[in-house]
């Protein structure tokens, strides 16, 4: 593949971490090399390094904690950890170039897209005014933004995610760079954006031949756009390789458990009962949020939840699939009435939720529980464990001896220590807060539990095992669940049925199997295609070994 | 405990002043049994005496004992900031509280409310208090706590407002807690260390608050105060200079002492800043 000098050779680079941090370097004698026509996949779960490593090659390593130690990076045959600034901050933006992950916020929000972009070129080139407002627009319509000369003008706030981050590769790109570095360009993307911006990548790679440094954790993305791959954990490198190497035949134990941990697209449905019992049904439920208005500006109508009909079967899942924005999560909060609906009603074994009274509803809620998505923000800090589970039975009368010891054996249920129970929050790992965000749940022995995004903040081998044990509580416990997730290949391995919704509208709603084998709506079809890596077939799980998606 | 006094420590302005504010607290309590049964207002001398002579600190134009006066007034002004901050405070965080955890009709009515107290001047509104009320320790402390307790709203507000969207907060919630116990068991213990932080820093400005009424001799009259004393030895201020300037450090010492203990509260106290 490389047929020149590398663009990019790093050499046994260690970085140290400050004495407080739980491991001595971030990155340990990490070594790779970049050719000038390639990308890259730098993949590893959160604290591997890959984005420490990242930032060491544009010298951006956050001071003065962090000190590159020993090594060197070859840019083009210059060791950027032994250059004076002036000439690093030559070669930043001209010879090497960055993208980050959000680009609201790497973007100035108070100027434009084209003065922000223009600053680069004025810093670097002697061009004049108009040639430079001129390359600004060519550039802007080689990343594929429409109008691209009114965009100039435009301010960050009024573009789309994906917009603002085709204009942060144009300004990547802008002085044809010889390496860009992306760290997670594309992860806060919805997959039918991410889609778009990964072939924009891959074609502007190819035609300007830019060597791409790519750092991602997800597989999915891997297998779309990589030529080769390097995994990283605790700082290094434990394998390296092509695409199709790393990705079907990987060696390294690590990776082979990375990979196995990535659900597969194949749904992965039980039978239900079609007599099974409706614990759940919700009708014509209707949410429209009201922003903005005041002095001379209009309100702004919002519709979350339109009309939407579901209806849960004892033991069912129920899987509601969307991009952000669809409403799924303020449907979920408006059944168990954390944001109150306007129309509509949520019936629970004969009685209506919506009609309750507050006083009422108090002791009704014990019957559908919630887990949230955010494992560090959904548990009280101040609150001990034991304390936090056994909390909701308190309330509900139950005696505190009582609650603490049911407690303790939820603790175990969910796979923790129950000596556990003495602890803080912040003494435990996301996917630990997120078993005892289970726990919690379950103490109220609910009939429905809601998992909002149990799982989207978690690493991809954490994901696993609390997948695991939220399907295996389901199944122990016979419970009816309503899963809200973005993420198809989760919602395979869980759910029974699918609801996808857009816009706050269900579009398509059936059995799980039904809809993955020939989805009938056409943005369920745009969803399911939009799905990084779909053409990729896990090595442990297929049969035969099919290539990866061959573009 | 000891992690949050390690922090604290580790600012060395706000253990000093932590030092001087606990000597100041110590010879306000301790202090008026030296002077047994006199008085700040007992005439103890000659006139004019000057300090380090047969009093250490001499006497005013009355020949009243000027250290019995500051000892006096350290316990007034002790006294009045700290009264009138836990008053504020208390104002503060009801309504701030109720505006932010509820939101909606009631958040804008007890928001306009506090507006419109921000709206007036707050020291004149201070002065306007008192002279209806007829000045005396108590109407001091309301008038201070009616002026201080807006800011002390809005950062309430602010915090239960976000703290109302967590979703831990919504996680109690849907478990069926009572809005009572939601409030008091898991959103105030949540932002208790900065309604602490702002506390802290309300004493300092109710002292000087205070001190600038009784300089203009709105203060109970009956007390010994700073304020009072600095005031009464102005006319005086080319002949025995000292007899503003002692009262006058005092204040400046108290005050100075009650910031750096406050932020140091704050670093040690206010999660982001720690490691």
């Amino acid at each position: 593949m490389a047929t020149s000098s590398p663009i990019l050779d790093v050499r046994g680079l260690t970085v140290d971490l400050p004495p407080w941090a739980d491991r001595p370097q971030a990155v340990s004698d990490v070594s790779l090399t970049l050719a000038r026509d390639e990308i890259l996949c730098v993949v590893g779960e959160s604290g591997s390094g890959k984005s420490v490593m990242a930032r060491a090659v544009m010298r951006l390593l956050p001071q003065p904690h962090l000190r590159a130690s020993a090594g060197s990076i070859l840019l083009d045959g210059e060791d950027v950890l032994r250059l004076s600034d002036a000439r690093m901050r030559e070669l930043r933006g001209r010879r090497v170039s960055m993208i980050f992950q959000e680009p609201m916020t790497a973007l100035n929000p108070v100027k434009t897209i084209g003065a922000q972009i223009e600053e680069v070129l004025a810093l670097h080139t002697t061009l004049r005014k108009r040639e430079r407002v001129q390359r600004i627009v060519e550039m802007l319509a080689a990343v594929r933004l429409p109008n691209a000369a009114h965009l100039v003008d435009a301010y960050p706030h009024q573009l789309s995610g994906g917009q603002r981050q085709r204009a942060m590769i144009a300004m990547a790109l802008i002085l044809e760079p010889a390496l860009v570095i992306a760290d997670e360009p594309t992860t806060a993307l919805d997959v039918t954006t991410q889609k778009g911006i990964l072939a924009l990548f891959r074609e502007i790679q190819r035609a300007r031949h830019i060597g791409v440094l790519f750092i991602t954790h997800d597989f999915g993305v891997v297998a779309d756009i990589a030529d080769r791959v390097a995994v990283m954990q605790h700082g290094r490198v434990v394998e390296i390789g092509t695409r199709e190497a790393v990705l079907n035949a990987p060696a390294h134990p690590y990776t082979q458990a990375l990979i196995a941990a990535v659900p597969s697209l194949e749904p992965h449905a039980r039978r239900i009962a079609p007599d099974a019992p409706v614990v759940l049904r919700v009708e014509r439920l209707e949410k429209t949020y009201h922003s903005g208005g005041g002095f001379g500006r209009g309100r702004r109508v919002v519709p979350a939840v339109r009309s939407v009909d579901l209806a849960i079967r004892h033991g069912e899942t129920l899987g509601v699939v969307g991009e952000s924005g669809s409403g799924k999560s303020t449907l979920a909060r408006c059944i168990v009435r954390l944001v109150d609906a306007e129309r509509g009603a949520v019936l629970m074994s004969g009685v209506d939720l919506m009609r309750l009274s507050r006083r009422e509803l108090r002791k009704h809620r014990r019957q559908i529980q919630t887990v949230f998505q955010d494992p560090y923000g959904s548990l009280d800090p101040r609150s001990r464990i034991g304390r936090l589970i056994a909390e909701g039975p308190i309330v509900h009368g139950v005696p505190e001896a009582e609650a603490m010891s049911r407690a303790y054996a939820l603790l175990e249920l969910v796979g923790l220590d129950r000596r556990s129970a003495d602890r803080f929050p912040h003494e435990f790992s996301g996917g630990q807060r997120q078993r005892i965000g289970i726990a919690r749940a379950l103490a109220l022995e609910p009939a429905v539990l809601i998992a909002d995004e149990p799982v989207s903040a978690l690493d991809v081998s954490v994901q696993a095992q609390v997948l695991r044990l939220l399907a295996d509580i389901r199944d122990r416990l016979k419970l009816s669940m309503l899963f809200i997730t973005h993420d198809l290949r989760v919602a395979a391995q869980v759910c029974d049925t699918i609801a996808v919704m857009r816009a706050g509208e269900i579009v398509e709603y059936g059995a799980v199997g039904d809809i993955f084998a020939s989805p009938s709506h056409p943005y369920t079809r745009e969803l399911f295609g939009a799905v990084p890596g779909r053409h990729w077939r896990h090595p442990t799980r297929a049969e035969s070994h099919s290539p990866v998606n061959p573009t | 405990m000891s992690a949050f006094l390690r922090r604290f420590m580790r600012n060395q302005a706000a253990f000093a002043g932590l030092l001087v504010l606990l000597a100041i607290v110590a010879v306000a309590i301790a202090g008026p049994s030296l002077f047994l049964h006199a008085g700040p207002f007992e005439l103890a001398g000659p006139p004019f005496s000057p300090p380090f002579g047969r009093y250490p600190l001499g006497t005013d134009m009355l020949g009243r004992n000027e250290l019995a006066g500051l000892v006096y007034g350290a316990r007034t002004s002790l006294l009045i900031g700290l009264a009138a901050t836990l008053f504020a405070t208390l104002l503060g965080v009801v309504t701030g509280g109720l505006a932010g955890y509820y939101g909606g009709a009631l958040d804008h009515a007890l928001m306009r409310v506090t507006e419109m107290f921000q709206t007036i001047p707050s020291f004149l509104f201070a002065i306007l208090v008192v002279a209806i009320l007829s000045p005396s320790i108590r109407t001091v402390i309301l008038a201070i706590a009616i002026v201080s307790w807006p800011p002390m709203a809005r950062l309430v507000r602010g915090e239960f407002r976000s703290l109302r969207n967590r979703e831990f907060v919504q996680a109690c919630i849907a478990m069926g807690m009572s809005d009572t116990r939601v409030i008091l068991l898991h959103v105030l213990p949540n932002c208790v260390s900065s309604i602490i932080v702002t506390g802290s820093l309300l004493v300092a400005t109710a002292i000087l608050t205070e001190s600038a009424l009784s300089f203009l001799g709105l203060s109970d009259p009956n007390v010994m105060s700073w304020g009072f004393m600095v005031g009464a030895a102005r006319d005086f201020l080319q002949r025995a200079w000292w007899l503003c300037a002692i009262p006058g450090v005092a204040i400046l010492v108290t005050v100075l002492a009650i910031n750096l203990v406050g932020d140091g509260l704050n670093d040690a106290l206010n999660p982001r800043l720690r490691h």
